[in-house]
């Protein structure tokens, strides 16, 4: 009953990835018994709430190109030989909002020509390139004022800087109003912001504080009491993607100079087709000799593990449109490789069954303990590996270590990969073996 | 010993492992610290230009930057313009470069894509996973010896990497670049991974015949999983050799990385942790002032 089950659930996943896999708006023409057929494969668009995706594969700048954006650095008010060191300060707050913002495998370069000072963002396939544009392009400059004397017509020109800017902040994220559930953006201050948040509205009971962001007004609540604690709520008319947006910026600290956008472009792909073409042929070899060699060495065991070596590709595939991941060439052979890799557990398990069955034990029990022995084995082993994705992608934001880019995006395919692995090697691989046993009695 | 419990001792030449492993690690080692890798325009920035000329094809610059000791990094073309991004440039090699009919739309220096920043914490990271690992597979395995060899041998391992790269590039001209990084992480999973493979089956004979010598033990362990060392190392290799055979030039060195890695990786599981073990354990009985009983 429950080996049934099993069965049912790993028949219905592999069904659910092949869906998700289909690729969009791809056209079948073919003549069955003198009756033309025709129709299109596409896969479905996901909706859920603000979740949505369109199960297009995402596809980096080498193989598909993307927008590339050249930003100019107003560097007027700073000395020659500082110039260098703000330009790139500034690109890596402009490569921290891109990652922030979600566009994986994109490069951020800074560009020296004559004495221009630019900074070149290449991003991969976005939807929405005035939005992003937008969030790299503002300055994020963020800072409390405060009204001089109460009034009761006061102008936001009256409103004089404190000491409390962007610098003094901690963390910012969106959240909804309790009354109004109109999104908001919670600030939370340093212990040194949090100090001087405190002083501010104690001196300023019953009177507006203005929340200035890039020189423009953008609330002015006006304080109830004094506020301790150290934490602040920018409300006002916001959409949610406005609010993420400023959450983001924020977060990624505001720009030592202040940024204009100098050229936006369409690029082309950086590989040719025939480059990609070659490398997905080779790949197709080398998944046929792994196949071939399971098979022969493993006979029809083998043939169990080709399949769930199938299954484990679909699988993954699915997840990469699914979160998404950004496929680039280099992704494209780490995923070909992990599919090499992936047969590891399976060849560990029947190497185990070998010699269980030549100790004198019959197959199934052969096949069982072989599974359960080699299972430590396994186990030990990926958990290591875990610990290494586990801390490239620094999921607690540890300051020490990195939260950017490209490292974190390996860290990420190699978790997937091994969870999947595990899954197949030995859900998968074993239920299957165990109804085509129960086949045979 | 009983004749029946007879076993290859294929540990017995451990010092052959190691000079094996010495004669790959000390060349590369001593490029490593004299010339170092050759850094990529990922790392260390270059000049990109554009060039307007209906004459020229991407083959004919391609030509003359290899004529030229030039790497190219990059090369686009829209139209007639080509978009050519090269590690720096010397004004005068330039102009060796660009052919006097061909008109310069423009000349810029970039920075590198990836910074001394992500670089530094990179490395702080692998450290950081590299402890915890230890930590784990000493508990695991009960002693501390067993993590400790484990992270020798990925140290080994990325040795041979670093220093098989630093030669290439001293002596080739290959750099290092983004993917190169990749590889490398890659690898010092794959080491690990491969070792706990062999400790397993340490841990599990441990058990059942804890009357052996931890000696036997350990090459009885060896001779066990060597099938399956082997085995999982051919398919993986297979796969890569197909790729670096017949996939595109982009990612040829990276898969070359990898090769090397894992052959180095499925080495040093057998052939560096098992007798490192033995040794560790042979070293600290023989520091007791008082040997422990040691069964006959």
């Amino acid at each position: 009953m429950r080996l049934r089950r099993n069965i049912f659930l790993i028949v219905l996943l592999t069904a659910l990835a092949l869906v998700v896999d289909a690729p969009k708006n791809y056209p079948v023409n073919l003549s069955l018994l003198g009756n033309n057929i025709s129709f299109v494969i596409s896969s479905p668009t996901l909706k859920l709430g603000t979740w949505e995706r369109d199960l297009n594969i995402k596809q980096g700048l080498d193989l598909k190109g993307g927008t590339e954006v050249m930003l100019v650095a107003d560097m007027g008010s700073i000395a020659v030989e500082n110039r260098s060191d703000a330009l790139e300060s500034a690109r890596e707050v402009i490569a921290r909002r891109v990652d922030l913002y979600g566009v994986a495998e994109s490069t951020v370069k800074t560009v020296i020509s004559g004495d221009s000072y630019r900074i070149n963002v290449a991003l991969p396939g976005i939807d929405n390139p005035d939005e992003a544009l937008q969030l790299i392009g503002s300055t994020a400059k963020l800072d409390f004022r405060e009204l001089p004397e109460a009034t009761d017509s006061a102008l936001y020109s009256d409103f004089l800087p404190t000491n409390l800017t962007g610098s003094d902040l901690q963390k910012a994220s969106v959240g909804f109003n309790s009354q109004t559930s109109k999104p908001e953006v919670n600030l939370q201050f340093s212990e040194e912001g949090g100090k001087k948040f405190s002083e501010i509205t104690a001196r300023n009971i019953g009177k507006p504080l203005a929340i200035f962001l890039d020189e423009y007004p953008i609330s002015a609540p006006t304080v109830q009491d004094r506020i301790d604690g150290g934490s602040a709520v920018i409300n006002g008319e916001y959409t949610l993607d406005e609010a993420k947006n400023m959450a983001i910026t924020l977060n990624a600290g505001a720009l030592p100079v202040s940024i204009s956008v100098l050229s936006q472009q369409n690029v082309a792909p950086t590989l040719g087709a025939d480059s990609v073409a070659k490398s997905i042929r080779a790949g197709g070899v080398g998944l046929a000799l792994v196949a071939l060699f399971m098979i022969l060495n493993y006979g029809w065991l083998g043939l169990v593990a080709d399949l769930g070596l199938v299954i484990y590709g679909l699988l993954t595939l699915a997840l990469y449109k699914l979160i998404p991941i950004t496929l680039t060439l280099p992704g494209l052979a780490g995923f070909i490789l992990s599919i090499g890799m992936a047969v590891d557990s399976n060849i560990l398990i029947f190497e185990r069954m070998k010699e269980e069955m030549r100790k004198g034990n019959d197959w199934s029990s052969s096949m069982e303990s072989g599974f359960g022995k080699a299972w430590d084995a396994i186990k030990d082993a990926n958990i290591a590996t875990l610990i290494t994705t586990f801390i490239l992608y620094n999921p607690l934001e540890w300051s020490f270590l990195n939260s950017s880019g490209m490292v974190r995006g390996f860290a990420l395919t190699l978790f997937l990969g091994i969870a999947t692995s595990l899954f197949t090697g030995i859900f998968v691989t074993r239920n299957l073996l165990r109804a085509t046993m129960s086949k045979k009695i | 010993m009983n004749t029946e419990l007879k076993i290859l001792q294929p540990m017995k030449y451990y010092w052959l492992y190691f000079l094996i492993s010495l004669s790959v690690i000390l060349p590369g080692s001593y490029s490593l610290i004299r010339y170092g890798l050759k850094p990529s325009i990922d790392f260390n920035g270059g000049s990109t230009f554009v060039w307007q000329d209906s004459s020229l094809t991407i083959d004919d610059i391609k030509a003359k930057a290899s004529e030229l000791e030039i790497t190219v990094q990059e090369i686009s073309l829209n139209n007639d313009q080509f978009a050519i991004t090269t590690a720096p440039l010397m004004e005068g090699k330039y102009q060796e470069f660009k052919a006097p009919t061909t008109i310069e739309l423009s000349f810029d220096t970039v920075g590198p894509s990836l910074g001394a920043e992500l670089v530094s914490k990179t490395i702080t990271g692998i450290f950081l996973a590299a402890s915890l690992i230890l930590l784990y597979v000493a508990y695991r395995f009960k002693n501390f010896k067993f993590g400790a060899s484990a992270i020798i041998a990925m140290l080994h391992d990325s040795l041979v990497l670093l220093g098989t790269f630093s030669l290439l590039g001293h002596y080739f001209g290959i750099e290092v670049d983004t993917l190169f990084v990749t590889a490398l992480l890659t690898i010092l999973s794959f080491s690990v991974h491969d070792t706990i493979v062999v400790y397993d089956r340490i841990r599990e004979l441990k058990k059942k015949h804890g009357y052996l010598e931890f000696e036997d033990i350990v090459n009885r362990a060896v001779v066990e999983t060597m099938g399956r060392s082997i085995n999982n190392s051919m398919t993986i290799i297979f796969m890569l050799l197909a790729m670096y055979l017949l996939g595109g030039d982009t990612t040829k060195w990276f898969i070359f990385a990898l090769l090397v890695g894992t052959i180095s990786g499925t080495y040093s599981s057998t052939f560096t942790a098992a007798p490192l073990l033995i040794l560790w354990d042979k070293l600290s009985h023989r520091s007791s002032i008082l040997p422990l009983s040691r069964r006959t």
